[in-house]
């Protein structure tokens, strides 16, 4: 059923009890991106699978393409070129909105929350509810209370003790509790995906302990998550596999078993390059 | 030791705020507390300058002066929400006033049908404000002031610049300013229309999810897309909105002036956005809210009549009314400053 060929993994390396996860099917799939602007090449043909209930992290220099990548893959840039199929199939991500009907959240490095807003607002934003009945139907009436009874319910599910009042405005949150509401909402609706974009970059020490915590979290419930960060304990930490971007293209594969941190950055700086699987 | 330390942080958390800070958070959450005192201050202030002023008769007065500014701060607030302005407000208004009237009493065009048509041509002129400014991408200051030149010229060349009074217009266009009483207040048709315009307005940018739509991209128009916020929809819907309440608002001059006059409303937008800014909503967009125009354009309004009820030079209006900007925009600046 599947138009794709899989891309080879380093399965040597994977943990026999995650063996598993790599038997099925890719959730998320992209072959051959390539994006440009202007004269600049901004993804030279870059091909990435990614597993259920596995959190595949995204390295790379500053210029080597991860965000782009990420921006491809949730609708916030259209490829030139390339194909990105969720569940096999491809699909075509011209806006966010496309990516979130299929599923894929994103947690950007800039949260995109509107600081004026209050908390349930900012969960609910662009997927507003309605009262039920004529308020709702005719008046286009929000459901305020119901929103905010459930935007409680999704802080708790990450067990974040911190934030308690809904109706509070964004921009009276610490740093990390936005980073909390922005992952929060990204966890409530992703149904398949969760993407996380330098989400400990601005952090402190426990609050970037808590956003680990919640992404294991997320990964244990089964979904998919893709991690961009610069932090290397960080990814050494969390991730299953390793995708080592380097000036627009994929410089390999590797996961937290297979090599050490030190050979991480020296395949991502370029100064040794990983042997092609055989 | 750690738990020392969140003992302090639970010692910060429930200090007492100054009184300052309390006044910032209050105004923080209830943008329209501020012209809501301003208003009632500058009522004690001009009733005891002279008694008169309190009276049903200059408070009627007072809402039937500001009817149009009030109607005109409507649009001015959706736009000023989106981090934008409209100088073009006056312009619109006056396009499509010369026009309605024109087609009634020129061309012999039903009345209904020639206030249709020029509220319809606002509608457009709004539209056109909003494609300049999402599709072209121009600034909205840039945009407005074009336009306010293009509109007003318009007017002018399609009615001769002359002014067209009353008895040659169909009554349903002079009816915004036939007056009821109720308990001694004498009001306007066109005053009621405005109070309902700021229901309906005010009930979708609280209630629905347009309104929330407006803040966001006001706030931050980049966050709103990601958050997947169509931004150049809601903006265009923002400006077509306001190019409509423009065009109620030439309906009303005409029956307020009893007359359709091309420099009929010549400080509309500079009073209406006086009226916003001085209402609480924040020229940085994303902040603010109807109630607290009604109050600014009342307040601007408030100037006029009681200083001519207290016998003063008009100018120092103009005076009173620049300070005043000046501090509501000091205001807002510091009450974004505002920390938890």
């Amino acid at each position: 059923m599947s138009t794709i060929e899989r891309l080879p993994l380093t399965v040597d390396h994977i943990r026999d009890d995650k063996q598993h996860i790599y038997e099925a099917e890719p959730v998320l799939s992209a072959r051959k991106l390539v994006i440009t602007f202007g004269r600049v090449i901004g993804l030279d043909g870059v091909d990435v699978d990614l597993y259920q209930g596995e959190v595949l992290a995204v390295i790379g220099d500053n210029g080597a393409g991860k965000s782009t990548l990420i921006k491809c893959l949730t609708g916030a840039y259209v490829p030139d070129s390339g194909q990105i199929y969720v569940d096999g199939s491809p699909v075509h991500l011209r806006r966010p909105q496309d990516a979130r009907e299929v599923g894929i959240e994103t947690v950007y490095q800039q949260l995109a929350v509107i600081p004026a807003l209050d908390i349930a607002s900012n969960l609910y934003l662009a997927r507003e509810e309605r009262r039920p009945g004529p308020l709702g139907s005719v008046l286009r009436m929000l459901d305020k209370k119901g929103m905010k009874e459930r935007a409680g319910g999704a802080v708790q599910n990450l067990g974040i003790q911190t934030i308690q009042n809904m109706g509070q405005a964004v921009e009276t949150l610490s740093g990390g509790q936005r980073q909390a509401v922005a992952v929060a909402r990204a966890a409530a609706f992703g149904s398949k995906v969760v993407i996380l974009d330098e989400p400990t970059a601005a952090l402190g020490v426990k609050e970037s302990a808590a956003v680990l915590g919640m992404i294991k979290q997320l990964r244990d419930s089964g979904l998919a998550v893709i991690l961009i960060s610069h932090n290397m304990p960080h990814v050494w930490e969390v991730a299953d596999r390793i995708h080592i971007q380097r000036l627009g293209g994929c410089a390999g594969v590797i996961t937290p078993q297979s090599h050490d941190m030190g050979e991480g950055v020296a395949i991502m700086t370029g100064a040794t390059t990983l042997e092609p699987t055989p | 030791m750690s738990s020392s330390t969140s003992a302090a942080a639970a010692e910060f958390a429930r200090r007492q705020h100054s009184p300052l800070q309390r006044v910032q958070h209050l105004l923080h959450g209830y943008p329209w507390l501020s012209p809501l005192v301003l208003l009632v201050l500058t009522t004690i202030v001009f009733t005891i300058l002279n008694p008169r002023y309190i009276s049903p008769n200059a408070q009627s007065l007072l809402l039937q002066q500001v009817a149009v500014i009030a109607c005109l701060a409507i649009g001015q607030t959706l736009v000023i929400l989106t981090a934008g302005i409209d100088l073009s407000v006056g312009a619109v208004a006056i396009l499509a006033m010369m026009v309605m009237a024109t087609l009634a009493a020129e061309n012999g065009v039903p009345g209904l049908l020639a206030i249709v048509i020029g509220v319809t041509l606002a509608v457009g002129a709004g539209l056109l404000n909003g494609f300049l400014v999402t599709r072209v991408n121009l600034p909205p200051f840039i945009v407005t002031l074009g336009t306010l030149s293009i509109f007003t010229a318009i007017a002018l060349l399609y009615s001769g610049g002359s002014s067209i009074q009353n008895n040659r217009l169909p009554d349903i266009m002079n009816v915004t300013g036939r007056t009821f009483s109720i308990g001694g207040f004498r009001l306007t048709i066109g005053v009621v229309i405005v109070l309902a315009l700021y229901a309906i307005v005010g009930f979708a940018l609280s209630q629905t999810a347009w309104g929330r739509h407006v803040f966001a991209v006001g706030d931050d128009p980049e966050s709103a897309r990601l958050s997947g916020v169509a931004s150049k929809r809601v903006l265009l819907s923002v400006y077509t909105v306001a190019g409509l309440i423009y065009g109620l608002a030439a309906w009303i001059q005409i029956g307020r002036a009893g007359a359709a006059t091309p420099n009929g409303i010549p400080d509309a937008n500079l009073d209406s956005i006086t009226a916003v800014v001085i209402g609480g909503t924040s020229l940085f967009g994303g902040r603010g809210g109807l109630i607290g125009s009604l109050l600014g354009a009342i307040i601007v309004g408030a100037f006029t009549l009681g200083l001519s009820l207290a016998g003063v030079d008009q100018q120092w209006r103009l005076l009173a009314i620049g300070v005043l900007v000046i501090v509501a925009v000091s205001v807002d600046q510091w009450i974004r400053r505002v920390k938890a």
